[in-house]
């Protein structure tokens, strides 16, 4: 599977500069990936699960050759990752030179969206979310929370992932 | 980076290599035409680039460079001299060129210094010394030159003997075709013709995506294999043979010669012969032998090691090679073949050889090995010290080498990457040093195995074995309290469960030890055993490296991707040691294991720890135990009011570990197992606690009998059982008197004997009576202690009556040395021979006491402390 065309929101202003996002779903809730960083999406067939890994480590794949480490949006974000379906979508992310997959439970449209309208986190976002979140934007449908792919994937991002586990969880960012 | 500094840097760095290379061998042939052409140019184009570059520092100095080497041209006489100034010059200059890589920018400073003396030379001081008379380091030089005169014509003149060799490794390389020597950029436009530079990434990427094209084409054939009557199988032949060929192809590109790695050293034994004063002579075969890059940058440094070490060991100085008749000029010959998939390469020098009698003397000193043990030793075995870390037999470090790194280098390295290292030699007409290494590091041959139902590859290097132990076969797992262990032949070896690490163990589930496998594993000098539920095959992998995120968990070394497309982990041995490291019992000392690097600081000593009576807790030296059994209750019979198991077709008697407590009525009952000679008997306990490794630190003596003492193992007070108590209660005829112990002052006791059982049962006790022991298991070894801290000791008890050297040498050895004459010795003996006896009482040894007979040695032993303090008084 390749990447969805580009397409929608074209009335949104297009007169200054726009960033273009992979759009996918968690959990029902909108995240956009910045394109640069996407290079494929695609369905894990089988994943080899790391021993003694992050929890947030969802295993390896093979991806045409390639050893793909596949990280769960899911885990990441701690919601809860029992439902999980047998096979999943995958975004291929390259990071340090590295490929990366970040297993979601769907992919959307590319959508081109403003910079001038990317509206910082809310003060009330949950910290774990807060951590990787690098904005949101305000849709006619929803919200999209930009994701920081380099507070996911980043050297900071595990200890930080390992401190914040502490939090207890809370539901408020549930439109 | 500038694309045009960036390019400029790369083929810069490669021509002044080169530059260095002809330079060194054009000294040796100072009529070599053709060569002195090739320099020049080479020369030249340095400096041609770095003008246009604007780089003066570089400019001026190869401008100066090309003077001198100009003046060559006009006939002007090479000299050692003047080679060395502008070899100098290029060091300089690749200073500067690495400053130039890192900053963009040439370093600050002033090269007057050479600029100067080298306008000096071109400016023709004819004064400089002719070839005549040139100074020792290059007599091959002045020796050829007179018959090498005739020979203007670009013909290379072909030096004698195995000089031709290195000449052909240097011209496929580096000189442009004889007929047109003067041909202006002869060998850069040939080459650039003919190559392209490609970035590693690249050809990286080409590796993963033909992997994924092998493993595509495998899926196909599979599929058609199912097809009977396919359309399919003919293209897909050929699909099948060109992904082969293009495999191959492009494992190809990653390869490059092993001249490579060998491009330094021509100048490098120049530098050498100038430093230490010898003739040395370089031949390179096999140049051409490729290898993949990423191996070739690990050997480049070993090569460095070992010809520093054959020049500085190996071969003699002039004067000493003429002295035993051979050339002065000694040959240093490196070679690689390629074989089978792997490379061997050689370094031969026509040497010393190496001298096993130093080597075996510094190895006894550096405390390696025992001096019984090194009697053992095969020459070959000895001869493999020098690859221990910190060894050289040089008792002065020198420049050149001497300091103990090195070849212990030369071995980590080649071991790192799958090799292995050897040297055979033949004393006084040179060394070989072996080295056999693996095409490439990117496809190694592992261990598919599975554990906690996942799947794991472990690399067939670290792999010793594989054993498959069953209750009934002679390899057998043992627990205590969790701990595994595997009896193997000789050796009780720390056995650690694959799942239980990698957490993939089901909570609360019993391990059945008959219901998988062990891998025992080496790493460096340990060895352990990994526990496994299934085994595989062995299969060749590409070895892909792991994740940054995953490299934090220290157990996996790279991960790969299976025919069939899975994805499994590689195990990384050295990161299981680690994880397990930390477990108290997973370190056993090996049994003999008595260097004299431990001498007098006490040891730690393993305790087996275990219940027995009302749950007390107990412990026993675990040197002095044979065997953990498990009897089975039907097993164990009373006879005639003692209790006997049956036991390997055998009976043996069995004594409880508390007087008079019961065994167990049902089930299993856990005994230890002691053996000496052709006896053997049990102490039945209720449970086997642990193993700990702790000091031996006896608190207090005779609560009860049967009990030495009791001393604090880990934190907690236990009390030692003395297993000199039960044996003779296993069997009579072993008992002797009884009679107060007297402790003495604290003395220091050597103790020799060579049967571990004993020297785990006299160890307890002499620390009881108050003796501060250091126990040996070498007579040789003791001799040697005694001799090097005489005053330290009060007391030497030695048995006096195992086979080959006991302490009846000891003794001799001990009254020849006037330091140690003194000294006193007792002799264990099992049974008091009257012949023994004699010949004691001729060695004036003090006494002789029965092994047994506790009481006796303590009492002989404050006779004798008393007797020396008198004597000494």
């Amino acid at each position: 599977m390749t990447l969805m065309p580009r397409s929608g929101f074209e009335d949104v202003e297009t007169t200054s500069e726009t960033r273009e996002f992979v759009t996918v779903l968690v959990d029902g809730q909108l995240f956009g990936l910045p394109i640069e960083c996407v290079h494929d999406v695609f369905i894990a067939a089988e994943v080899t699960p790391v021993p003694l890994a992050p929890p947030e480590v969802a295993g390896l794949l093979n991806l045409r050759g390639r050893v793909v480490t596949t990280l769960s949006l899911r885990r990441i974000l701690k919601l809860d990752d029992v439902d999980q379906k047998p096979s999943r979508m995958v975004v291929g992310v390259e990071y340090g030179g590295e490929s990366f997959g970040l297993a979601v439970d769907g992919v959307g449209e590319v959508l081109s969206l403003g910079t001038a309208e990317l509206q910082p986190n809310p003060i009330n976002l949950d910290p774990r979310w807060a951590r990787i979140a690098a904005g949101i934007h305000w849709l006619e449908n929803g919200l999209l929370v930009v994701i920081d792919i380099e507070a996911i994937l980043g050297p900071a991002s595990h200890s930080e992932g390992a401190r914040l586990a502490s939090f207890s969880p809370s539901k408020g960012f549930q439109s | 980076m500038d694309d045009v500094l960036r390019e400029f840097l790369t083929e810069t760095f490669e021509t002044v290599e080169n530059v260095d290379r002809e330079l060194v061998q054009f000294e040796r042939e100072p009529n070599n035409a053709t060569m002195l052409a090739h320099i020049f140019r080479l020369v030249h184009t340095i400096k041609g680039t770095c003008g246009f570059l604007g780089l003066p520092r570089l400019e001026a100095l190869s401008h100066a460079a090309e003077s001198l080497i100009s003046r060559f041209r006009e006939g002007a006489p090479v000299t050692t001299e003047a080679v060395t100034l502008i070899l100098l010059t290029i060091d300089r200059i690749k200073m500067i060129l690495r400053t130039l890589e890192e900053s963009q920018a040439e370093p600050d400073g002033q090269d007057t210094d050479l600029i100067d003396e080298l306008t000096a030379r071109a400016e023709g001081r004819e004064t400089e010394q002719t070839i005549g008379d040139q100074p020792q380091p290059e007599p091959a030089v002045a020796a050829r030159a007179p018959s090498a005169q005739i020979a203007p014509t670009p013909i290379i003149s072909d030096p004698p003997q195995d000089g031709i060799e290195h000449a052909e490794a240097q011209r496929s390389r580096a000189q442009p075709s004889k007929a047109a020597p003067a041909r202006p950029n002869g060998q850069g436009g040939a080459n650039s013709a003919q190559s392209i530079r490609v970035g590693l990434d690249t050809l990286e990427g080409l590796m993963t995506m033909v992997s994924e094209l092998v493993l595509t084409r495998n899926q196909l054939v599979e599929l058609a294999r199912h097809d009977e009557n396919s359309d399919f199988k003919g293209p897909l032949q050929r699909l099948s043979s060109v992904t082969a060929e293009l495999q191959e192809r492009v494992m190809k590109t990653r390869m490059q010669p092993i001249s490579t790695a060998w491009q330094k050293l021509p100048r490098l034994v120049r530098d050498l012969c100038a430093e230490l004063g010898k003739d040395i002579e370089l031949a390179l075969t096999g140049a051409e032998t490729e290898l993949d890059r990423q191996v070739l940058e690990l050997i480049k440094d070993p090569f460095t090691h070992l010809i520093r070490n054959a020049a500085d060991h190996g071969i003699e100085t002039p004067e000493e090679r003429r002295l035993v008749g051979k050339p002065a000029r000694g040959t240093i010959r490196i070679s690689a073949v390629h074989e089978s998939g792997t490379i061997t390469i050689e370094v031969a020098d026509d040497g010393r050889g190496l001298d096993v009698g130093k080597i075996a003397a510094k190895a006894l000193e550096r405390g390696l090995v025992g001096p019984g043990e090194l009697e053992r030793m095969s020459d070959e075995r000895i001869a493999r010290f020098i690859f221990e870390p910190g060894f050289t037999t040089v008792s002065h470090v020198s420049h050149v080498s001497g300091r103990g790194v090195g070849m212990d280098v030369v071995r980590t390295n080649i071991e790192l990457i799958g090799g292995s290292v050897d040297v055979r030699w033949v004393p006084g007409e040179g060394s070989t040093l072996t080295m056999k290494i693996p095409l490439t590091l990117a496809i190694v041959a592992a261990l598919i195995i599975e554990a906690g139902g996942q799947r794991f590859a472990i690399p067939q290097v670290a792999v010793l074995e594989l054993v498959q132990p069953r209750a009934t076969s002679e390899h057998r797992l043992e627990s205590i309290n969790g701990t595994w262990l595997l009896r193997l032949r000789e050796t009780l070896l720390p056995v650690v469960r694959l799942s239980a690490i990698l957490g993939l163990d089901p909570v609360g589930e019993r391990f059945d030890p008959e219901d998988g496998f062990v891998v025992v594993l080496k790493l460096g000098k340990r060895s352990f055993g990994l526990v496994v539920d299934k085994v595989f095959h062995t299969e060749e992998i590409v070895v892909k490296p792991i994740s940054n995120i995953l490299k934090p968990i220290n157990i996996f070394s790279g991960n790969t991707i299976l025919g069939d497309g899975r994805v499994i982990l590689i195990l990384d041995p050295n990161g299981i040691v680690q994880r397990i490291g930390h477990g108290p019992t997973m370190t056993r000392p090996e049994r003999d294991e008595v260097a004299p690097r431990r001498r007098v600081q006490e040891d730690k000593t393993s305790f087996l720890v275990f219940r027995a009576g009302q749950g007390e807790v107990k412990a026993v030296p675990l040197a002095a135990v044979t065997r953990l059994e498990e009897f089975d209750v039907s097993k164990i019979e009373t006879v005639g009011g003692r209790i006997v198991a049956q036991y390997r077709g055998d009976l043996i008697p069995i004594v409880p570990a508390v007087p008079g407590s019961p065994l167990h009525a049902s089930g299993i009952q856990p005994v230890l197992v002691f053996s000496e000679g052709d006896r053997t008997a049990g102490i039945a306990v209720d449970e086997i606690v642990d193993i700990v490794e702790d000091h031996l630190d006896i608190k207090a003596t005779g609560q009860a009998p049967g009990i030495v003492g009791s001393a604090v193992i880990r934190g907690r007070a236990t009390e030692i059982i003395d297993v000199a108590h039960f044996l003779p209660l296993a069997y009579p005829d072993w008992f002797e008197n009884a009679a107060a112990p007297a402790p003495a002052r604290s003395n220091r006791v050597l103790l020799v004997d060579g049967a571990p059982f004993f020297r785990g049962m006299l160890l307890p006790v002499l620390k009881a009576a108050g003796y501060d022991v250091v126990a040996l298991a070498e007579f040789d070894a003791a001799l040697a202690l005694a001799q090097r801290s005489a005053d330290s000791f009060a007391v030497v008890v030695a048995d006096i009556e195992s086979r080959g050297r006991n302490g009846f040498d000891l003794a001799e050895g001990l009254q020849a040395d006037r330091r140690t004459a003194e000294l006193p010795i007792i002799g264990l003996a099992s049974r008091l021979q009257p012949a023994a006896l004699e010949r004691a009482r001729a060695l004036g040894i003090f006494d002789v006491v029965a092994k047994f007979d506790r009481t006796g040695l303590i009492e002989a032993l404050a006779e004798a402390t008393q007797h020396r303090e008198a004597a000494g008084a």
